[in-house]
């Protein structure tokens, strides 16, 4: 056997099942969404033309998309600011900064949601918002401290997705950010306590700049996933009151799933894959993210 | 500058004792080693004069003053770490700045000061290289430079120069005594070589298993060792230890009879290899022994011989090997030359009054 045909073998043998999982799982997809979306499918499934009419009827006809589109950037800002960056790293500081047994233990409080089912956190949060006496944050409001009722979900619908999903979300940026935390040699927070930094320099001069990879990456990845989801979003508000809380992706499943508009379906999806590609592109440029991929970043001597 | 005084001082991590209630006086400008094996707590001590670790008990004062409860960054202590522990984000000129940062300097002469120091210690060409682009030796520096940018009343070392290779370790073991008498900064270095100790120290503080074993100088641990420990410990290659007993003013060795004026007891007897002497088999008063093995240095030579004491080293000086393997010889042990120990307690008896006969 020669050298080359030998590559090429062992090409197909390490690289083939990633090759076919990845054209089966997600290229296959965008491809059938992009001849769908050239269609006239409906619930029938019938396809009887091949049209642009899809596409006529976003840029023309569609008032929702806009007010959509703003929605899902102040959502995706919001939570990922306030939320699954900051309070991710908030809670790795924190809970590498206290002894490791009570840090484990808040570790593994913040990750509980994760691993319950989300429709059953969807109902917890459906609860502690609920606007009778008996949701939570009545009890306090209304029970303890005698104000009025409110209804978080007539009232601050955007609000309550964020948090809701800004509560589960933290909990990935926590374990990226602790284990990287972790990995920071120790000495160098001797050499910083003995050059006279405080607890704060040390965080801002040594931990921040030692985590700077994973934060970019948290914020890329936590971009996207929260450009796609929305699970919670559609079981704690359903989208509403009216469209106030119908994200772009929500939009999309409500067109295609609820209405049986399929083929309109995927011309927004289509949409939708062309804003995260081009989402990913620009922080992989700003977060330089081609210099992580070359070279461990944490120096471990 | 500052005095450094231990008293009691003792370090535990829940019942494990790292290091045992310790006294010790460092004056001020001195160079003071702190030798022992590893795990012997040496470096324990280092990180609790820097105020990394808080003693578990005891006091430590600098210049007078306690400063057990002091924080690391309030302590003005310099610290070279094992690893140099550089930013690894930072350039050398930040990296040498950043203790300047937290003592209120000024940006303009921080820099100024920062330049000064990486003269000093030759890597002013450096100034915009980060550690990843720098050779060991070069980070070694800067990490020193970073030490005394704050012009610390103690400069901590902590094995600093195990990273690197032999003839760069010879050089720099030199410069950093140079700095350091320049400076006149009180510095305790840590370290388990024996040459680097015995090199640059005033002082050394050997240790072992927690507790000091002996403090003086070169050849207070060379020659008169306080313990078994310190006589194996120092000198390579090491000593020869040989079990005898001392009974009615008597040591029984196979080739000789030798009066002594140490108790009845097990003893130990310690002879260095340099004093092995080396000659003809069958002479009145030598140890019959058969060489083993030799070993060749350049400008040593090293036998290891076989005798009725058990195993034993002896060092020749020069190239020429006078024996082979195999060869039968006769080994003299200068009765001035055998160090005694106490082989329960493992003291040294000072006064062994050796004599023939």
């Amino acid at each position: 056997m020669s050298a080359q045909s030998r590559q090429w073998q062992n090409m197909a043998i390490f690289l083939g099942p990633a090759i076919l999982l990845l054209a089966l799982f997600f290229l296959l997809p965008v491809m059938v969404d992009v001849f769908v979306a050239f269609t006239d499918m409906g619930r029938s499934l019938k396809i009887s033309e091949m049209t642009t009419a899809n596409f006529e009827r976003m840029l023309t006809g569609d008032r929702r998309i806009l007010p959509t589109l703003a929605l899902t950037a102040v959502y995706v800002f919001l939570t990922l600011a306030i939320f699954n960056v900051t309070f991710g790293l908030i809670l790795a500081l924190a809970t590498t900064a206290v002894p490791d047994r009570i840090g484990g233990f808040f570790r593994s409080v913040w990750l509980l949601p994760r691993m319950s089912p989300s429709v059953v956190y969807a109902l917890l949060w459906i609860w502690v918002a609920s606007p009778t006496e008996r949701g939570l944050i009545n009890q306090v409001l209304h029970g303890f401290l005698g104000f009025g009722t409110i209804d978080l979900r007539t009232d601050y619908p955007v609000m309550l997705i964020v948090i809701a999903n800004g509560f589960i979300g933290a909990s990935m940026g926590m374990i990226i950010f602790t284990s990287a935390i972790r990995s920071i040699p120790e000495h160098l927070f001797h050499a910083a306590r003995a050059d006279g930094a405080g607890p704060l320099a040390i965080t801002w001069h040594i931990t921040l700049p030692a985590i700077r990879w994973p934060l970019s990456f948290i914020t890329v990845y936590q971009t996207l996933s929260l450009l796609v989801s929305f699970e919670y979003i559609w079981l704690i508000t359903n989208g509403g009151p009216f469209y106030d809380t119908t994200v772009y992706a929500l939009y999309v499943y409500k067109r295609a799933f609820e209405n049986g508009q399929y083929a309109y379906g995927a011309a927004l999806a289509l949409l939708l894959v062309v804003i995260g590609i081009g989402a990913s592109l620009a922080m992989w440029r700003f977060f330089d993210m081609k210099r992580l991929l070359q070279h461990p970043r944490i120096e471990v001597h | 500058m500052a005095r450094i005084e231990l008293s009691s001082v003792t370090k535990s991590w829940g019942d494990v004792v790292a290091v045992e209630p310790t006294d010790l006086v460092i004056d001020d400008g001195e160079l003071v080693a702190i030798l022992g094996p590893s795990g012997c707590g040496k470096s324990t001590t280092l990180f609790m004069l820097a105020g990394i670790y808080a003693p578990s008990g005891g006091e430590l004062r600098f210049d007078g003053a306690v400063v057990n409860e002091v924080e690391a960054r309030h302590r003005n202590v310099g610290i070279v770490f094992q690893s140099y522990a550089l930013y690894p984000h930072m350039n050398v000129r930040r990296n040498i700045m950043f203790p300047l940062k937290f003592k209120g300097v000024p940006a303009a002469e921080a820099r100024r000061r920062a330049e000064e120091t990486a003269r000093l210690v030759q890597v002013g060409e450096l100034l915009d290289r980060t550690p990843a682009q720098m050779s060991g030796g070069q980070q070694q520096r800067v990490a020193l430079a970073r030490a005394l940018v704050k012009e610390p009343q103690l400069l901590l070392l902590d094995e600093p120069l195990s990273n690197l290779d032999a003839t760069l370790r010879l050089s720099m073991r030199s410069e950093i005594r140079r700095l350091q008498r320049q400076l006149g900064v009180t510095t305790i270095l840590v370290t388990h070589d024996q040459v680097e100790a015995t090199t640059m120290a005033d002082r050394i503080v050997c240790m072992s298993k927690g507790r000091i074993e002996q403090v003086g100088s070169v050849d207070d641990l060379f020659l008169r060792p306080k313990s078994l420990f310190v006589a194996s410990f120092i000198g390579a290659p090491p000593i020869n230890l040989v079990d005898a007993r001392a009974e009615g003013g008597r040591l029984a060795l196979p080739h000789q009879a030798v009066g002594t004026k140490a108790g009845d007891g097990d003893v130990v007897i310690g002879i260095r290899p340099e004093n092995v002497a080396l000659g003809a088999p069958d002479r009145e008063g030598c140890l019959a022994a058969t060489v083993l093995q030799v070993e060749p240095m350049g400008r040593e030579t090293l036998y290891v011989l076989d005798s009725a004491l058990g195993r034993l080293h002896a060092l020749e000086h020069g190239a020429q090997r006078r024996f082979r393997d195999g060869d039968r010889v006769g080994c003299e042990l200068p009765l001035s030359a055998m160090l005694l120990f106490d082989r329960q307690s493992g003291l040294r008896i000072e006064e062994p009054g050796l004599a023939a006969g």
